[in-house]
């Protein structure tokens, strides 16, 4: 029984190939995968959602530029995405050079300059989108507990699964890595958890509310990191600084020439540039491997069919493999995130040695 | 490379809409959350503490109440034991007077009828002696139809009487 199952199953992918070979002869252009990626990764002042033969289904997004001239303008992208090269009230996408993709601003000597550019492109939309799913999710988890006192009986279902979620990272991660004054800090490493979690997986989800690649974006991560720096150096104890400017080595290593100082300096800024490369990296990453990977049905369409079918079987199996991956790397990510920056507050709190 | 450059646009909304989340659930969520786990960590703890000593208390109950009962049963044993006690002596105080009463009622009787019977033969001895003398009159009355042997009889009665006071 199951083998006919698998053979049925292959017919049934076989059948599929056929119209993909009827439509060969009229697939003239090549599929260029590395742009295909690229776009992805990259932000956009439009959010595709779909294509439906020529058809092009897309969410048209504000632009809002200030420029020195002219102040701040605001119009919808739709003016710009007409046409290739199109301008309006003085603006218009670059095609080419350092601002590619870009919104920039055409001088009258034909200059191309890059205003100020605050547009809500398609990662800051979906920014939004994720920061209103995680206040909306913790919120409503919240709301439980406004309403309960300490003897109703514990949360089922959904709340008591976010419960479970929290008191995991706030008990394994926040209270074992920060010590003692961990209360103060919970807040700050939940909610970076979360929002890191929850963009992490909206941006797995390949349509519309999801699909943003926002926390494989270098802006949102240098945020983040800049958060846990700050989080560790404003409120470092006596002793972190002392460990930092006069550590605990031979004086050789520290009197004449600052050597362990100047290290130790060096690290306060390596710390959040490691946190912001790895998350950034990490996601842009996943987001890239997994449209290679599906980049190879369009690539091999044109292979004949033995080719594209087989092709396809193994991207389709490839991407879903890649995909359960991706969400294993969405928890790991915000947990290792999470997790380090509790570790670098907890180094933050250290207390005079007893020696 | 513009993959490593942080848009000016994009760090603008990020620094925003991180902010107002972090605000809003630092302020509304996670405290929230974790403060209301932590009073229910410390009631169930409390509750535990709370039902050890009520089971302790009910331990030391049902010991005591247990004691009673046994105390209970050896009262009841007791008790049963002595009205077993009481009630065979009473029966036995019974059946003794009963004897007696009996015995006495029986020697009454028996006093009566030995009355009685006295009385019967006392009686009869009266109608034996009524009887013996009618009869003896009788007889005499033939025998001394006349009077010489009227005379006869006299003498030798008399005879007899001196014979006897002579003796």
């Amino acid at each position: 029984m199951k083998a006919m199952k698998y053979i049925a199953g292959l017919v049934l992918c076989l059948m599929l190939a056929i119209p993909v070979k009827a439509s060969e002869p009229q697939e003239a252009e090549k599929v260029d995968a590395k742009e295909i990626v690229f776009h992805h990764i990259q932000d956009a002042y439009e959010w595709h959602i779909t294509s439906w033969g020529d058809k092009h289904f897309s969410l048209s997004l504000p632009i809002i530029v200030y420029s020195n001239e002219s102040g701040w303008h605001c119009f919808s992208s739709a003016h710009l995405l007409h046409s290739e090269g199109e301008t309006y009230e003085g603006f218009k996408i670059a095609t080419e050079g350092d601002y590619e993709g870009k919104v920039v601003e055409v001088k009258a000597n034909g200059e191309e300059v890059r205003p100020f550019d605050l547009s809500i492109t398609k990662t800051v939309l979906s920014l939004f989108i994720n920061c209103l799913v995680v206040i909306g999710v913790i919120l409503y988890t919240a709301r439980w507990y406004k309403r309960s006192s300490p003897e109703s009986p514990a949360p089922k279902g959904f709340v008591g699964f976010m419960e479970m979620f929290i008191m995991m990272i706030e008990e394994d991660v926040i209270k074992s890595c920060v010590g003692k004054d961990y209360k103060k800090y919970s807040p700050y490493l939940l909610t970076a958890f979360f929002f890191i979690f929850v963009n992490n997986i909206m941006g797995l989800i390949p349509v519309f509310p999801g699909g943003g690649n926002v926390t494989g974006n270098i802006a949102v991560t240098v945020v983040l990191a800049l958060c846990t720096f700050l989080a560790v150096n404003l409120f470092g104890t006596k002793e972190y600084w002392k460990e930092i400017l006069w550590p605990e080595v031979p004086t050789w290593l520290k009197c004449p020439v600052p050597l362990m100082p100047a290290i130790e300096l060096f690290g306060i800024f390596t710390k959040p540039f490691a946190l912001m490369i790895r998350l950034f990296a990490n996601i842009m990453a996943g987001h890239s491997i997994i449209l290679a990977l599906t980049s190879i049905v369009f690539v091999t369409a044109g292979m004949g069919a033995v080719i594209s079918t087989s092709m396809t079987v193994v991207s389709v199996l490839f991407c879903i493999f890649m995909n359960c991956v991706e969400v294993l790397v969405a928890f790991i990510q915000a947990y290792v995130f999470t997790m380090l920056s509790a570790v670098f507050i907890g180094m933050s709190r250290a207390e005079a040695h007893h020696s | 490379m513009s993959l490593l450059v942080p848009d000016s646009g994009l760090l603008f909304w990020m620094l925003l809409s991180f902010g107002i989340v972090f605000f809003v659930l630092a302020k509304f969520g996670f405290p929230v959350i974790t403060k209301m786990v932590e009073e229910r960590k410390q009631y169930i703890d409390h509750s535990l503490i709370v039902a050890k000593e009520a089971n302790e208390q009910l331990a030391n109950i049902k010991a005591e109440g247990e004691s009673i009962l046994a105390k209970a049963n050896e009262e009841q044993v007791r008790i049963l034991k002595e009205a077993a006690e009481a009630r065979e002596r009473i029966v036995r105080e019974a059946k003794e007077q009963a004897r007696i009463e009996g015995d006495r009622m029986l020697a009454e009787v028996r006093r009566q009828i030995q009355a009685e019977k006295e009385d019967a033969i006392r009686d009869i001895r009266r109608q034996v002696a009524v009887l013996s003398v009618d009869i003896a009159e009788k007889v005499l009355r033939k025998n001394l139809d006349t009077d010489k042997e009227q005379m006869q009889m006299i003498d030798r009665m008399l005879d007899e009487l001196t014979h006897v006071s002579k003796n």
